[in-house]
């Protein structure tokens, strides 16, 4: 498998951006027939390495062979048309068009000149089938969940006879079962011969299906390794390329205890709040600092709850205490005004604003509170966003870069800076470490224990289940759009527990009480 | 299915998709039911062509526009690139060149001028709003340039294309005009649902960035939109200039406007994505219809037009967003 000729090769390659250099002389190598992971953290250059290939970015120094001849594709779709098809982390696919037309748009089977529509669904159904998904494919995709859109964008990718296809963060929107099928296509793709270049966060899913990684750090290269001589302590070892602190922080760190915020009033009291068609009602008490858990699979209704606490959404039934007293919770100001801060799960379209610098983007919502005929000064503007740079290790640490140039760690950081200059007395935090590495991954979770240790409350919504235990005082779980259970987080508590209570939804009132 | 090509694309079917076309051809059916019941002589034939002769040049425009705002852009010169082919025409005629080399030049007008407008729009990065804001006002004084006075047309083409009918025994008939937009609108149909270009059209008003990364021309689609959308207003201008036998500098002015509105009732959506050129056909005919309505009437000003285009182009905004927003 391995001794064979690389399909690709790219070496030396250099590129950078105004104020950053994203990458600096990397090699990488695809072998026809293997799944190669490629590693790194956040802004380590995984991303911009995969678009320098693909023709989206030029490179600046450096070439890439395909097949011993060397190319420099002007776009993805010459990239395509060469045999390299790339599937991007965020679903790339045109909402308002029917699936069938998504899957082969650029490429329709034509007769005469005209698009042959019949033979365009035809072929979505066949290609549809291999992938065991059975969808009406004349629907436009946005009537889809994020999952089958992946599917549809990996379907389209693997159309056009690609030798290397190149799956950028796929997993990051799929639930387990999606995973396993998508890990079986890949297998199958893989022993057609196709060389797959896997990009994803998550270790355990190297170890179930790469047979090769490669490591990038700080824009360099670390190494290339074949998976069975890189155990996956020295993996990350290699990703963080610093001894490994972070990580046994992350592993010694102390299951809190529930004490903690006994007999401290309640700060939020909801009682029976919900909403016709995002959530059942429900009842929720936060204590000031305290981290609530909120546990559940993809789609169960944790952003609902988090939108109805934040008023993004509002409520038909139910009512909210703030501090004992009754509130509205209309609209995202009210919720402010009551020391509400809420950092979105998706954070590209409702939290960062590309455009702006880290020091707007950070100052928004603390400007917003204040109102906008009181400017903040610019030396406080400065002092807060340089001392949030420090504490969230911002990189690169210049407050005037526009966010769009960060890495997607560092912009869900900056999402943080700006609910934490409001000091808000209950932050929530959707999905805060999703799609980001293992080093800002610990950082943000020690920032919540720091949080919550200083009185902040902290909901906490993650689809990882051993985040949410290691961190939570207490969790609430959802269930098909109903909090099903809420557990304290004592010894009794494990994940095999809260993984029970999210499958059968019987875990007993006794718990929450 | 696979011998017939001509079976309904995919998008065809989606029931919601077709709602706002549905509304504006339910709309346009009651107003012509109100015409027949009040006024006996609504219901002769010839009060449906006369629309379509009164409209001709309004339709071709629109259907450039359609195009345009598929993409999600917008293009504001339509109005003065028409009355700017028009206007030349008769300048070239009345210095005595050929009818035909006359027909050619002044039909380069509009696709070259659209040409620029989609580059100035594409490698500049450039709101269309602006391009095409200049675009308009250049046109508009290239009309005044040529003549301050309006320039008849007395050549014998023009007059034969101006004059001619085409009709049947009792007498009622259409204009040449009415078969050159008939063809122009089946083109277009046929150019959006059956060829890349046009596919590519409603992909970059779905999702630009989606459409790029998924190996779409989008700079090329783009300057070709605005290319036919120039070419539409060219076609448009000589139809107007068959239609009033005559250049004039003043003519068609906030014509663009009235375009617009006939594509938004039309059921194309303005951020670009969704319509389909059989809606502009039935939004083109629903301000002709208004018109003939307040005609016959006698009584009302025609600045009744315009507010009755208001509150229609109002309310199928509105319907678009309660549409998107289910659709959500």
């Amino acid at each position: 498998m391995t001794d064979s000729r690389p399909v690709l090769t790219m070496t030396g390659i250099s590129k950078s951006f105004p104020g950053v250099r994203a990458l600096h002389n990397v090699d990488f190598r695809l072998f026809p027939g293997e799944v190669h992971a490629l590693m790194g953290e956040n802004g380590a250059g995984k991303s911009t390495l995969i678009k320098v290939l693909t023709g989206v970015y030029g490179i600046d120094e450096g070439t890439v062979t395909l097949d011993g001849e060397q190319v420099a594709f002007n776009g993805p779709m010459q990239a395509a048309a060469a045999g390299v098809s790339t599937v991007y982390q965020e679903v790339n696919l045109c909402p308002n068009l029917s699936v069938a037309e998504n899957i082969f748009i650029g490429r329709e089977p034509r007769r005469l000149g005209a698009v042959n529509w019949g033979e365009v669904r035809r072929r979505a159904r066949q290609l549809l089938a291999r992938l065991d998904l059975d969808i009406d494919v004349t629907a436009p995709v946005a009537s889809f969940s994020l999952a089958v859109q992946q599917m549809v964008a990996i379907a389209r990718a693997i159309d056009v006879q690609a030798r290397v296809l190149i799956l950028d963060e796929p997993t990051s929107s799929l639930d387990a079962g999606e995973v396993a099928q998508l890990f079986r296509i890949m297998r199958q793709l893989r022993d057609e011969g196709i060389a797959i270049l896997f990009v994803t966060h998550f270790l355990d899913q190297v170890y179930g299906i790469a047979d090769r990684i490669t490591v990038l750090r700080n824009g360099a290269l670390v190494g290339e390794y074949p998976i069975a001589e890189l155990p996956q302590l020295a993996l990350v070892e290699k990703m963080i390329g610093k001894e490994l602190d972070v990580l046994e922080l992350m592993e010694e760190h102390p299951r809190q205890t529930a004490t903690a915020t006994e007999g401290g009033a309640p700060f939020v009291q909801v009682s029976n709040l919900g909403r016709r068609g995002a959530v059942a009602p429900f009842s929720l008490t936060i204590h000031a600092g305290e981290v609530v858990g909120l546990a559940g699979l993809l789609g169960s209704g944790r952003t609902e709850v988090a939108r109805l606490l934040f008023g993004a959404d509002r409520a038909d039934r139910g009512e909210v205490q703030v501090d004992g007293t009754r509130t509205g919770l209309r609209n995202p100001v009210q919720a402010i005004d009551q020391g509400i801060g809420f950092c979105s799960e998706n954070r590209r379209a409702e939290g960062i604003i590309a455009d702006l610098s880290v020091r707007e983007n950070m100052i928004l919502a603390m400007q917003a509170a204040r109102g906008w005929l009181r400017p903040i000064p610019r030396r406080r503007q400065d002092e807060l966003v340089d001392r949030y740079i420090k504490a969230l290790s911002i990189r690169p640490a210049n407050p005037e870069m526009p966010v769009r140039n960060l890495s997607g760690g560092n912009q869900q950081k900056v999402l943080l800076a700006r609910w934490l200059i409001t000091e808000p007395r209950l932050l929530i935090l959707d999905e805060p470490t999703r799609g980001i590495d293992i080093g800002a991954k610990a950082e943000i979770q020690k920032l919540v224990v720091q949080l919550s240790d200083g009185g902040m409350a902290v909901l906490f919504i993650s689809a990882e289940l051993e985040e949410v235990l290691r961190l939570s005082h207490r969790i609430a779980v959802m269930r098909d759009r109903q909090l099903v259970a809420q557990l304290d987080n004592d010894d009794t508590v494990d994940a095999d527990r809260v993984m029970q209570t999210i499958a059968s939804g019987a875990e007993h009132e006794e718990a929450s009480r | 299915m696979s011998s017939l090509s001509i079976s309904a694309p995919s998008w065809a079917r989606l029931p919601r998709r077709h709602m706002p076309v549905l509304a504006t051809l339910a709309l346009l059916l009651v107003m012509y039911g109100i015409g027949v019941s009040q006024y006996r002589a609504f219901s002769n034939i010839q009060v449906v062509f006369n629309v379509f002769i009164d409209n001709g040049f309004l339709l071709v425009i629109a259907v450039g526009m359609t195009f345009v705002i598929l993409t999600g852009g917008i293009d504001l010169s339509v109005g003065s690139v028409a009355a700017m082919t028009a206007m030349v025409s008769a300048w070239l005629l009345q210095s005595g060149l050929p009818a035909l080399l006359v027909l050619v030049i002044a039909l380069l007008i509009g696709p070259t001028l659209g040409f620029l407008m989609g580059c100035a729009i594409h490698f500049f990065d450039i709101q269309p709003f602006i391009v095409t804001l200049a675009g308009m006002f250049f046109a508009r004084g290239m009309c005044t340039f040529i003549s301050n006075a309006s320039i008849p047309i007395n050549d014998g083409f023009w007059t034969t294309m101006s004059q001619y009918r085409i009709g049947d025994p009792r007498g009622n008939f259409v204009s040449i005009s009415v078969l050159v937009a008939f063809a122009v609108v089946l083109i277009a149909a046929y150019v959006l649902a059956y060829t890349r270009l046009g596919r590519n059209v409603y992909a970059i008003g779905g999702n630009p960035q989606s459409a790029l990364l998924m190996g779409l021309p989008l700079g090329r689609t783009r300057i070709a939109v605005y290319t036919i959308s120039g070419l539409c207003a060219g076609i448009g201008g000589i139809l107007l200039s068959f239609y009033t036998l005559s250049g004039a500098p003043l003519i068609a002015i906030g014509m663009e406007l009235d375009v617009i509105a006939a594509v938004v009732i039309g059921g194309t959506v303005l951020t670009g994505g969704s319509g389909y050129i059989f809606g502009t056909v039935l939004g083109v005919l629903v301000l002709g219809v208004i018109q003939t309505l307040i005609t016959f009437d006698g009584s009302l000003n025609s600045w009744w037009t315009k507010i009755v285009i208001g509150g229609l182009l109002f309310a199928f905004i509105l319907l678009q967003r309660l549409i998107g927003i289910r659709y959500k």
